[in-house]
Order: structure tokens, then sequence, then C-alpha cells
């Protein structure tokens, strides 16, 4: 589990707005509407959704809890079914011969072709089962702080269209210009002027 | 507030000034470290720094890594005119070590470690294991983020100009042997 893992990463975010009242039920509501959907028979080959943190396999957020302390936590996961491009080739080939013996002719259309690999790829996705891949993330909603627990550019882009979706809140980043203007204690003034700030050379 | 993808790229630099007016805060003033944290044994620099010489539209970049690798590339690089982008740390308070890696651009975590916690023995011991973690966790972000508001108070100074970037280009042209004897 990521958030007890001995090594971990952690991407920091400011959450912008406030949750409707009362809190707790916006935030269940919020992750049962956005769960994680079950594809393992479905011809779908991906899904983002919320799990319960101890139980990324679940999305009981009535049996698991979601507050500890005074923080949410609980974890994003991404299921993406991977089908090699080799066996993708196979099958289509297979099909194509199929076609040409069934209806005795020499060539397929660029059209039939790709129907055929359509009708492969939907086939394959039913029977291959998706990779899990669990991202934790601890939400102090006082502080509005987010922690999401991976620096993966692609995990994280799906977190920030996930959470809005969830929560109508904003998740800003927090990076050096971000954390300048939001939470430094900086004046006013000198937050305008990190605007200004240009490179300095340390060499002569 | 300007948009985040076009402040990211734009302000990179702000990260890698932080990282190396770090470095020379590590080797040259550590008393204002423990400033920023009593409790604060150490922060030494950890087993990989990452330079980058983005001079003349050219990128060079140096990586130092190694638990007993020299640094001495590392200001060879900062004399050609490279600047931190990468760095491993290590701290330690309390007879505890925590380590990490930032990256300057981002100012994320990656190979956080955080001192030992007890073993998950039944399923209530978890809540209290998750709450020691994000206390851990909270340790070393807060610990960087006073680090880089500080950065930032002397970097908005005229201070910066005046004082620090004079200072950090004496500590970054002496032979490492000799600012070491001065300063310690």
């Amino acid at each position: 589990m990521g958030i007890l893992s001995s090594t971990v990463s952690i991407t920091p975010y400011r959450v912008e707005g406030k949750l409707d009242q009362p809190i707790m039920e916006t935030v269940a509501r919020g992750l049962k509407k956005n769960a994680i959907e079950d594809i393992d028979k479905d011809s779908a080959d991906r899904a983002v959704g919320w799990a319960c943190l101890n139980e990324p396999f679940s999305v009981d957020f009535d049996q698991h809890p979601f507050l500890i302390g005074t923080h949410f936590v609980f974890s994003m996961r991404i299921d993406k079914k991977t089908i090699p491009a080799k066996v993708v080739a196979k099958y289509h080939a297979l099909e194509m011969k199929k076609r040409l013996k069934n209806t005795g002719r020499e060539f397929l259309s660029k059209t039939e072709k790709k129907e055929i690999k359509d009708q492969v790829l939907h086939m394959l996705s039913m029977r291959i089962p998706p990779t899990p891949n669990i991202y934790d993330l601890v939400w102090n909603y006082e502080s509005e702080e987010l922690w999401f627990l991976s620096n993966l550019k692609s995990a994280n882009e799906e977190l920030e269209t996930l959470f809005t979706r969830s929560f109508n809140l904003k998740l800003i980043r927090l990076f050096p210009y971000t954390m300048a203007v939001l939470i430094s204690p900086l004046d006013p003034v000198e937050k305008d002027a990190v605007n200004q700030f240009t490179p300095t050379r340390f060499t002569e | 507030m300007l948009d985040v993808a076009v402040a990211y790229n734009r302000y990179k630099f702000i990260g890698h000034e932080f990282l190396t007016w770090l470095w020379f805060t590590i080797e040259s003033e550590p008393d204002l470290l423990r400033k920023m944290d009593e409790t604060l044994t150490s922060l030494t620099i950890g087993n990989r720094i990452v330079l980058e010489n983005a001079i003349n539209d050219a990128s060079e970049i140096i990586t130092i890594k190694g638990d007993d690798a020299g640094l001495e590339e590392g200001q060879l690089s900062l004399r050609k005119g490279a600047v931190v982008i990468e760095i491993n740390l290590s701290c330690k308070s309390e007879n505890q070590e925590w380590t990490f890696t930032l990256k300057g651009e981002s100012l994320s975590f990656s190979s956080l470690k955080v001192p030992e916690t007890g073993p998950v023995e039944t399923g209530d011991d978890i809540e209290g294991m998750v709450l020691e973690k994000i206390y851990l966790y909270e340790k070393a972000i807060q610990l960087i983020r006073r680090l880089f508001d500080l950065f930032l108070q002397l970097r908005s100074s005229v201070q910066w100009k005046d004082s620090i970037v004079p200072k950090m280009k004496k500590w970054i042209q002496a032979p490492p042997d000799t600012l070491l004897t001065d300063e310690h």
C-alpha cells in the first residue's frame, strides 16, 4: 500500500474551493459516484476511479473509512488492459484468413481489414484482465492541501481531472512559482515581484 | 496568477536557484538551517546531485551519484555556469533520519524514506500507522517549505544581489578545500 511503503513520492497540491455541508456526506457522495468500475468482463480497455485505501479492490466506502484523524485518505486506481501488439497481429491475420476463406475472395478492402481489427481488439479486451495501478492520496481539508503519492505525469493528470469531477474543487499543483504566490508568507507586493524574477547568474 | 502550465516552465529557474542556494547554505552557513528547525541535527547532501548548464542555448547535464561520491565535479560545473536541478538530501533530527530527492522544477519529493514505524499486526493498527506516516512526511515537507520561504524572502530582498549572490560566487570560485577550512 503506497502510504505505508518504505519509500514514497509525493506531489503536493493546493485545493481551491469549498465543499458543500455536511462535508463528510459530500466527500462520500463524490467517492461513490466516481468509484472505479470493474472492466474485467467488459470490452473497455481502461478505467479510472476511486478505491478504498486499505482495500484498493473494494469500493465499499461505508465499510472502509476514508477519514483518518483530520485527513481524508483514499486511493485512485487506474485499471488498464494492455494487449501486446503481436497478439493483436496474430488474431488479426487469423480472422482475415477466415474471412477470405468464407467469402471465397482473394482480397479484403481497407474498411473490412479495419472492421476485423476492431472485432479482434474487442474480443481480446473481453479476455485479457486489466492491470491495476494504485495511487494513494492524503487530503487535509482544513489546510486546503492534498498530497498525491506519485510523481508520474499521467497519474497526476488523471487525478486532477477525476478530483474536479468528483468534488467540484480545483487542484493546483504546488511547484516553486505557485508555492511563492499561493502559500508563501511573502507580502502582496513581494508576491507581485516574483513575476518579475529573472534568472541569477552565479558566475562572472 | 499566471496560467499554471506557463508558470511551471517560465519559472523553473526559481527551484534551480533554490537548490543551488541550499547546497551553498549546507556547506557554508549550516547554522542558518538549524534556525529553521531547532530539532534539526544535520542536513547533508545525500547520494545524488544533478546539475544543468544551459548557457549558450545548449544544455549539459552533470549527474554525480554514489554514497561516497565527491562533489568536486559539481563545484566545477557551478564554476562553468551550471545550477542544481535535482538533489538528494539526508536530514537528521532527534536520532531519526529522513532521506529524499527534490527536483528543482517541481520541488516534489521522490524516494522519500522516513524513520521506521512499527509493523502493522491488526487492521486496527493501520489507522495509527497512517497517521504516524503522515506526521513523518509532514516533517520533511515542512522543513523544505520553511527553507524555501527563507530563500524566497532573501531572493525578494536587496540582500540577494548585494550580499548573497557575491557570497555564492565566492563559494563557487573558491577551491573546495580552502572554502571548507575557512568556513568551519
